[in-house]
């Protein structure tokens, strides 16, 4: 940092400081003009889009270069910040850079006047949310590490409770909070393991460790742990449902497309950086897990009737996805088959970014339709299309790429993670060999069930008629909210369209961490993805998306050479019955029915069935999270009688205090005398 | 890319929207048969064509653009699908485009175009179409990419000309992975194209129907192009089903006679294709649509265990 003085001899990393102390006075002139409304969400918030964009170029350029090193001067005697940007955290500053462009200028048309926390305020710890996940993918001691982690956690936690004076936002609260330290516990052992008995909590010394077989093991594991309850594996994904639906709805984006994928850079650090042995079983611990959380995921999202409720299980299956391409990763890593190792990789870092774009997309799309409407619940929502244009086709987008069609981001990486499957016959062992065609199997299970849930999704907002009177009064996105959505859903179109380009970025995270990449497959040819070889596998999206609009051309030239009649608008057929009306169509409960009923053992669920006689007849259905029941529940009551057994020891009454103090001293005294 | 490539790859799509209404007539003539009704004529669906696009479209009063694009998508990609099969000749140049796993992708992005559309009028039928069409296809999506699966680990490959032409240049031998597979492929084909056990293409009763009840706001041009886009996904599913169990008779780049030999085989094997799904469709029940899903979960799992079967057998 000796050239600090001189901006012309800056490297990313200072300029990357630069972003991050940007932010931070952002964050603080929010707090100085606290109720001035307008130059927090016209002027600050769009401001700070632009220093998102910056830092995406910063981290497109840094891709390619070596790690640079940096220590600053800050925090406790003897222990200062070392920070270090590599590829990897390049790559998730990128992820960072680009989402956070789009919801800084969603937010900038979002917060209104006298909701909650003022928006100065909320404009502070947005931005010291910002900077500290910055923070934390160019942490290079634990100690920072820590610090920063815990920094991103509890600005999180305030931006949870923005609207603290409802009940179940301070309980949602409480519950990531719990969650959250749970985690970071199992982080400080981790971090503890890694340092091996050397006292030195910087990265560097981890590195240079050769743990044997058993401590790497107990470090991974509690990587996983501690890593895993911030992402929503399975079974500490239980805050996650409750947190992004009580969160400002740019906050849920930043936390579901940013947050997670933080998380999971973690574990990419911990077990393919950090730790130099990789052994067999941790790919398969990573996959199961992996799989047992999409699947679980994507069949809970599915019966969801509360939009932002539905997106958060959507984005547990989706964490679940990754996860399990980085164990199929770890695994062929393990075996020393580093090609497909980068393929796996690739798929899953692919699925990062794409995943980052469209789950942002659609949380800001929530937030929209809950600004024009008021309404949370699918239930009441429907036909939006007609009235929030500007709101339904970027979401569509969305829809489409989260439920991984082609030519959309999604799907590339649905595709490469597949097409890694089918090189698993390669593996020596025949166990994994047998195992791995089921694993694919889920995995396109899992795709498919979130094809159906994003049907779902937009067709029950956006689609159909108005299932409530008030919603015809609904109104557009302003213009802010435009722009942040835009920009989110061309991300997801280039993603998809331009997958060269994007692997070409991802090429040197794979060299850093199994030291291979596709980029070299990938640049021999321009307009296809050829991951292997041409007789292998490929896929052209470009050319994909060329053929569906040349035979959409066909079509319609087709049409109007054929077609005599003309057309004319009439009150829907629907089998001839004329008394129909808008409380016919499915409700999203009725559109779960089927899923709940397939997989009915999955769920825990109450239902209130009218009787013929009934007068006023209703329906209730309720559907739990079992593990709520079996595992949470038990835990806390595990607790509470722990801490009751702790309480009897609080007699409250002087003398017996000087008696503990008397015990106390004579048990010292006899331990000191042997 | 050669100019006979480009050729093949031309033939492909006009042969595709040619014979495939006539696939649909051929099978529907020998399914009246069988049931001992009088048939209509093998051109009947034709004429059904013309004559919707003769009529006037009639659309619902609020029916959204995303309706009107809804056709065009779906026969688009029905289109694209079946261009994209190696039918005739493995020598097409728009193959490399899009694989195995992009062809189920491209079945899946009809799909729900088709869903959404039908829920986006707002009746009480178009969404139960919708959910059940959304239930019928993600054990079916599945499903058909593990058969998929299976002939890419003999082939080594998820290009599908490639598959065809491993599958076309063995020796004459079963292998028992495709046999099940060709099992699931069946019954997953059956419940794609709507056939009867899991609906019925003649029915417009209310509680059973699928298709019928997405397409049932639909009239003139855009029940046309509906229409023509499921006998076109008729088509592409039998070439697919063709192209992996008896890819015999498919012709190799650079040889132009074989094209003519290659368009003799197809009818042929179509022929023969639609008179056994006739013959299915006759000797079986409909089902209670909550039969379905064990329908399809069967034939997901037939197509795992092929997946086993090819591994535990090591011919990959």
């Amino acid at each position: 940092m000796d050239g600090f003085a001189h901006p012309t001899t800056w490297v990313h990393l200072d300029w990357i400081l630069a972003v991050v102390v940007a932010w931070l006075v952002m964050g603080v002139l929010g707090v100085v003009a606290l109720r001035r409304f307008q130059f927090v969400a016209n002027g600050l918030f769009p401001i700070s889009a632009c220093f998102s964009l910056g830092l995406l170029g910063l981290a497109l350029s840094a891709m390619g270069a070596g790690p640079e090193v940096a220590v600053l001067p800050i925090g406790l005697p003897q222990l200062p910040f070392h920070l270090r940007l590599d590829s990897l955290s390049s790559f998730f500053l990128m992820v960072i850079g680009g989402v956070s462009a789009g919801v800084s200028a969603f937010a900038a048309g979002y917060f209104r006047k006298g909701e909650g926390t003022p928006p100065g305020l909320i404009c502070l710890e947005y931005h010291i949310f910002l900077a500290s996940i910055v923070l934390v993918v160019v942490a290079d001691d634990a100690y920072a590490f820590m610090v920063v982690w815990e920094t991103m956690a509890f600005s999180s936690f305030f931006l949870v409770m923005a609207n603290h004076r409802i009940p179940e936002i301070r309980n949602a609260g409480y519950l990531y909070m719990l969650v959250a330290h749970i985690g970071a516990l199992g982080l400080l052992l981790c971090f503890g393991v890694l340092q091996a008995n050397t006292g030195d909590y910087t990265f560097a010394n981890m590195r240079a460790q050769h743990l044997s077989p058993f401590w790497a093991s107990v470090a991974f594991v509690l990587a996983v742990f501690g890593f895993g309850a911030k992402a929503g594996l399975l079974p500490l994904h239980a805050w996650l449902p409750e947190a992004h639906p009580a969160a400002p709805s740019p906050f849920s984006a930043l936390m579901s497309g940013v947050m997670l994928k933080i998380a999971l850079y973690g574990i990419l650090r911990v077990s393919f950086d950090l730790l130099q042995t990789r052994i067999w079983w941790w790919g398969v611990l990573l996959m199961a897990i992996g799989l047992a959380t999409s699947l679980f995921g994507v069949v809970f999202s599915t019966v969801q009737v509360e939009m932002k409720r539905l997106l958060a299980y959507s984005s547990i299956e989706n964490v679940g996805l990754m996860c399990t391409g980085f164990g199929l990763s770890l695994l062929f890593s393990a075996y020393g088959m580093t090609a497909f190792a980068a393929l796996a990789m690739t798929a899953a870092l692919y699925h990062v970014v794409s995943h980052a774009f469209f789950k942002s997309l659609l949380f800001c799309s929530t937030g929209a339709v809950l600004h024009a409407t008021g309404e949370r619940s699918l239930g009441k929502l429907g036909g939006l299309i007609r009235t929030m244009p500007w709101v339904a086709w970027p979401s569509l987008i969305g829809a489409l790429s989260c439920a991984g069609l082609p030519p959309f981001g999604g799907f590339v990486a649905e595709w490469l993670l597949l097409q890694s499957f089918l090189f698993t016959t390669g593996l020596p062992s025949s166990f994994l060999n047998m195992l791995v065609p089921v694993v694919a199997a889920l995995i396109a299970l899992v795709a498919a069930l979130s094809g159906y849930t994003m049907v779902k999704y937009f067709g029950v907002i956006f689609l159909g008629q108005p299932r409530d009177e008030k919603l015809s009064f609904s109104h557009d996105a302003d213009h802010w909210e435009r722009i942040g959505m835009l920009w989110l859903a061309v991300g997801c179109v280039v993603l998809g369209l331009f997958p060269n380009q994007v692997i070409g970025w991802i090429d040197p995270v794979t060299h850093l961490l199994v030291s291979d990449g596709l980029a070299q497959a990938v640049a021999a040819s321009s307009w296809l993805l050829v991951p292997v070889s041409i007789e292998r596998a490929s896929y052209s999206p470009a050319i994909f998306l060329l053929g569906v609009m040349a035979c959409f051309a066909l079509a319609y030239l087709l049409v109007r050479r054929l077609y005599k009649g003309g057309t004319r608008r009439a009150p829907p057929w629907d089998c001839g019955y004329p008394w129909q009306n808008a409380r016919m169509q499915d409700t999203a409960e009725g559109f779960g029915h089927p899923i709940r009923q397939i997989f009915e053992p999955l769920f825990r669920m109450q239902r209130e069935l009218p009787t013929p006689f009934d007068e006023q007849p209703l329906y209730r259905v309720t559907v739990e999270d079992p593990l709520w029941h079996w595992l949470y529940l038990p835990v806390a009551a595990v607790v509470e009688r722990c801490s009751k057994l702790i309480g009897l020891l609080q007699q409250g009454r002087i003398a017996v205090y000087l008696m503990y103090s008397f015990v106390t001293l004579i048990v010292v005294l006899l331990v000191v005398k042997q | 890319m050669s100019i006979l490539g480009l050729l093949s790859q031309l033939m492909a799509i006009v042969l595709a929207l040619a014979l495939a209404p006539l696939l649909s007539g051929w099978v529907n003539q020998w399914r009246a048969r069988l049931q001992n009704k009088s048939a209509p004529g093998l051109l009947q669906p034709y004429r059904a064509l013309r004559k919707l696009f003769n009529k006037e479209s009639v659309l619902a009063e609020h029916a959204s653009p995303l309706f009107r694009m809804a056709p065009y998508i779906v026969f688009g990609c029905m289109l694209l699908a079946s261009a994209i099969v190696p039918t005739l000749s493995t020598d097409l140049p728009l193959s490399p485009a899009a694989d195995a796993i992009a062809l189920v992708g491209l079945f899946a992005l009809a799909r729900v175009f088709i869903s959404l559309a039908a829920m986006d009028v707002g009746t009480a039928f178009g969404s139960l179409g919708a959910r059940r069409e959304m239930l019928v296809g993600f054990l079916a999506e599945p499903a058909l990419l593990m058969v998929l699966f299976c002939a890419s680990m003999i082939s080594r490959s998820t290009s599908l000309t490639t598959i065809v032409e491993t599958l076309a240049h063995r020796e004459l031998a079963i292998y028992p992975s495709l046999l099940v597979a060709g099992v699931a492929f069946t019954m997953v084909s059956l419940a794609e194209n709507a056939r009867v056990p899991v609906d019925n293409p003649e029915t417009h009763l209310e509680l059973t129907m699928i298709h019928e009840a997405l397409i049932l706001e639909y009239s003139g041009r855009h029940l046309a192009l509906l229409e023509w886009a499921a006998s076109l996904k008729l088509f592409a599913y039998s070439c697919v089903g063709l192209a992996l169990f008896f890819p015999w008779g498919v012709a190799q780049a650079d040889a132009p006679m074989a094209l003519l030999l290659a368009l003799f085989v197809l009818v042929l094997k179509l022929a023969v294709g639609g008179f056994a799904l006739a013959c299915v469709e006759t000797l079986s029940a409909k089902m209670r649509i909550f039969r379905v899903p064990e329908f399809l979960a069967t034939a997901f799992l037939l197509a795992v265990i092929g997946l086993l079967v090819n591994i535990l057998l090591g011919v990959s």
